[in-house]
């Protein structure tokens, strides 16, 4: 139930449906789309930016609550650390296992590798499972790869790595028919042929979906495909530190039993880093729709160890994030209900914007309508938001289509007693993905020897922005990848001894550079929400 | 503000605390310092990573919910249950036609449930687990793999069903089997995926990316836009 003031706000809303139902706002052109995007874009924000003082992207710039992670100190002490030991011998090592992870497992093991996954949460609990909308691929006769490159490239605005974002694009629809094959229920007409829908960015109808649980289910199928094939996984067990050899090639990963603290050494020929994303460190203060554990861990791990980045200093901010009621600040309304017809609508009623434009658009027009034009409503919490006017979609499309379609969205909502349905829903920007990361080649490989990785850990194909459905797709494309590329390198290559030698040059390199004792340790792991109450604190006491 | 919010009362395995009213029980528990390595997960209500049990001080009747979507009441008594594995069969889904025989092959003990509607009042997404399960014994997979989508495999089914099933379990090969099997290969995607191996759109594709900036972007500009309202569903 939203308070009075807002239902009064929500009739002008609805006062002006009849006008919003044949009105039709055209898309922006470049240079209008610059502009917004250059005064209102989180990214652009130069007081949240610094640049890498040590590594190899020193001097790039990159969010400073990731800067600080990046030049982090190790958990580990390489003086007393003796990493030659491992209490796991395999081939390939998978860190994380959302849909990526998991995709490479599965290939890797079907390649003839032993496979080990280690991941933090429980297998599975990934961003995997919050992907409502889809995953794009271009299978239908009015579509092509060459147009879902060309989408990709202009949503990318034209930074994206060409050959990364021409296998996306080639391998896509092999993608969806491998899952098909797995049991992934599509949402299907009843000849089989997919039932597609358009998203922000995409010039096609080609998104597709299972209901809005398309990544649970995707990530289901994944999850029981590796126990039917019985591959070894950890569970609440992240890695903490890659382990290279003497000759500068992977050579596994030390990892942490989250609950006993206990260390583990696994050894590997070859590892994946499929770590997914960074939300939870809340750049710039904005609330995520990430996953509990999506805190830049790969990046980290990967850079200590000599890997290059790339567009880290560019966030994707999900226009709309839920605002009211608190409890689900910051979670995401899916594209989806945008792409089903409902429009973003200002406090008088008006329509601001086009709502399929690309995410950055759209989010630095809604922060142009609440910070600049005031134009937007205020929670009782002090939040600013705008309208997504939801019911519309009913109305254009026809009754029962948001239940039909929106079962989860429907769902949460009803917890709260809001029928989005009947009411529309009020949302701002929330941090939602990231667009650069790890820099990989068309097979996944970085320049580390033996290490690969894939994923939103991963960077290159979407440039400084991703268009919705091309993440799901990059999984399952570059997953499988790396995968292969991972158990093949392994076959191959002649191992040296292990060694923390890169650590200790890393401690060095910040010691030098004289911001050791500035930094925090890292990787982060998992965000600290514990509220602290007052009295003494563990300066006092040490556990 | 959460600091003014008006303070309620709670107990967590035990211990009495106050947090402001409106937050979730997820959310509640790191209010009074705890911190959860297990049972939590997208904070979103989509990877069943936090089922939550709990009962009020003068209630004995256990309820059951997803830690990061109920939001704490008064005198609530909160538990988390931690994940724990359940029965899960072995199969390989090219080797098992979708026929009900399968299901009962795979999950013999199904014949066991008794209709007592446990696991359907258990359920935090408010499925018919039940009447799935009826479905599953007289072999009907589709509406089996229909009435099961929304299942985030919590498990909260499992731990309370008196017979020991898992009903998620069941429902996951289920759906597995429908979408393999019960629903037809999309045939489009098939003939593109043929199309894209045999070259087809080598050519074109090599010629964006070897076009130069201005042009793609001129082509980009220009590309048509197919309309995003479709009408017709089925
Ligand atoms: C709410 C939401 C909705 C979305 N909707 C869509 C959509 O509709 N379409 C689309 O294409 N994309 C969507 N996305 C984006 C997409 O889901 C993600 O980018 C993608 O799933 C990331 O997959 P991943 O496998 O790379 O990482 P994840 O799925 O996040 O998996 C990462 C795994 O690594 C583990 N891990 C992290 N650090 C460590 C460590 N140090 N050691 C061991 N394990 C570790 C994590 O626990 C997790 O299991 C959405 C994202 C969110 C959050
Ligand atoms: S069916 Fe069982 S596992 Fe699935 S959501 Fe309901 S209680 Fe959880
Ligand atoms: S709880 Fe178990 S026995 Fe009872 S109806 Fe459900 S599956 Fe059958
Ligand atoms: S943390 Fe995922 S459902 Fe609650």
């Amino acid at each position: 139930m939203y308070p009075a003031y807002l239902e009064e706000n929500i009739h002008i809303v609805e006062d002006t449906r009849v006008r919003r139902l044949i009105e039709n706002r055209p898309p922006l052109d470049e240079s209008d789309k610059k502009a917004l995007l250059r005064k209102y874009h989180p990214d652009n924000i130069k007081s949240s930016m610094r640049k890498l003082k040590v590594g190899v992207n020193q001097g790039d710039s990159a969010p400073v609550e990731l800067a600080d992670l990046l030049e982090g100190n190790s958990r580990i002490d390489p003086k007393k650390f003796d990493p030659s030991s491992p209490n796991y011998n395999v081939d390939v090592l998978v860190i994380g296992c959302g849909g990526a992870g998991a995709s490479a497992a599965l290939l890797a093991h079907e390649a003839g590798a032993r496979v080990l996954v280690t991941t933090k949460l429980r297998l599975g609990d990934a961003n995997t499972v919050g992907a409502q909308a889809g995953t794009q691929a271009a299978d239908r006769p009015e579509d092509s790869p060459a147009i879902h490159y060309l989408d990709t490239m202009g949503g990318g605005h034209f930074e994206n790595i060409p050959d990364l974002v021409e296998v996306l694009v080639k391998d896509a629809p092999d993608a969806i028919r491998w899952l098909e094959k797995l049991g992934v229920n599509w949402d299907k007409a009843p000849d089989g042929s997919m039932h597609e829908l358009s998203g922000g960015g995409t010039s096609r109808r080609r998104l597709h979906s299972a209901r809005d649980y398309t990544g649970l289910e995707e990530m289901r199928v994944l999850r029981d495909e590796i126990r039917n094939k019985k591959i070894n996984y950890l569970e609440y067990t992240a890695a903490v530190e890659l382990i290279l050899d003497d000759k500068g090639q992977i050579a596994g990963a030390i990892l942490l039993n989250m609950e006993t603290e206990e260390l583990i050494v696994a050894r590997a020929r070859a590892v994946i880093l499929a770590t997914g994303g960074s939300g939870r460190l809340h750049i710039q203060d904005f609330p995520t729709t990430n996953h509990y554990g999506a805190t830049a861990d790969g990046l980290v791990l990967a850079y200590r160890a000599g890997a290059g980045l790339i567009f880290i200093d560019s966030m994707q901010y999900h226009p709309t994030g839920a605002v009211y009621p608190l409890q689900i600040l910051g979670q995401l309304v899916t594209e989806k209900v945008r792409t089903l017809g409902a429009q973003l609508v200002n406090s008088r009623g008006e329509q601001f914007i086009m709502p399929l434009e690309p995410r950055d658009v759209v989010t630095s027009a809604i922060i142009r309508e609440c910070r600049e034009r005031q134009r937007c409503m205020k929670t009782p919490n002090g939040d600013s938001g705008v309208w997504l006017d939801s019911p519309m979609i009913d109305v254009i499309r026809g009754p029962g289509t948001i239940a039909r379609e929106l079962p989860a969205m429907v769902r949460q909502f009803r917890r709260f007693n809001i029928d989005i349905t009947r009411e529309p829903i009020l949302v701002y920007p929330t941090l939602h993905y990231q667009n650069g990361g790890i820099k990989i080649d068309t097979e996944g490989a970085t320049n580390v020897p033996g290490l690969f990785a894939a994923g939103e850990c991963s960077g290159g194909v979407h440039g400084r922005n991703r268009l919705i459905g091309n993440s799901t797709l990059e999984l399952f494309v570059f997953g499988r990848r790396a995968g292969l590329a991972a158990a093949r390198y392994a076959k191959e290559v002649k191992r040296g001894s292990p060694t923390l030698e890169h650590v200790r040059r890393w401690q060095e390199e910040l010691q030098q550079a004289g911001i050791r004792d500035q930094r925090p340790v890292s990787p982060r792991l998992l965000p600290d929400y514990t509220r602290r109450t007052g009295g003494y604190t563990s300066a006092v006491f040490q556990p | 503000m959460a600091e003014q919010a008006r303070l309620i009362d709670i107990y967590i395995m035990g211990k009495y605390y106050q947090v402001p009213e409106g937050l979730t029980i997820l959310t509640a528990l790191e209010y009074s310092g705890y911190r959860a390595i297990r049972g939590c997960g997208c904070r979103a209500g989509f990877c069943g990573a936090c089922a939550t049990i709990y009962n009020f001080r003068n209630d004995p009747q256990l309820r059951y919910d997803l830690a990061c979507q109920k939001t704490v009441e008064p005198d609530m008594c909160l538990v988390q249950i931690p994940y724990f594995p359940a029965v899960k069969a072995v199969y390989d889904l090219e080797k098992i036609p979708a026929d009900g025989d399968n299901v009962k092959a795979l999950y013999p003990d199904i014949v066991k449930c008794y209709g007592c509607n446990t696991c359907t009042k258990t359920c935090p997404q408010e499925l018919e687990v039940m009447w799935w399960m009826t479905d599953a014994l007289r072999g009907d997979i589709k509406a089996v793999a229909d009435k099961s989508f929304d299942c985030l495999m919590c498990g909260l089914c499992a731990a309370r069903c008196p017979q020991g099933l898992t009903p998620y379990y069941v429902a996951l090969l289920c759906r597995r089997l429908n979408g393999r099997y019960l629903t037809p290969p999309a045939a489009h995607v098939a003939g593109r995926v043929a199309e894209i191996a045999s070259g087809k759109y080598d050519a074109e594709i090599t010629a964006l990316k070897t076009a130069g900036e201005q042009e793609l972007r001129r082509r980009y500009n220009e590309r048509d836009i197919e309309p995003a309202l479709e009408q017709s569903r089925e």
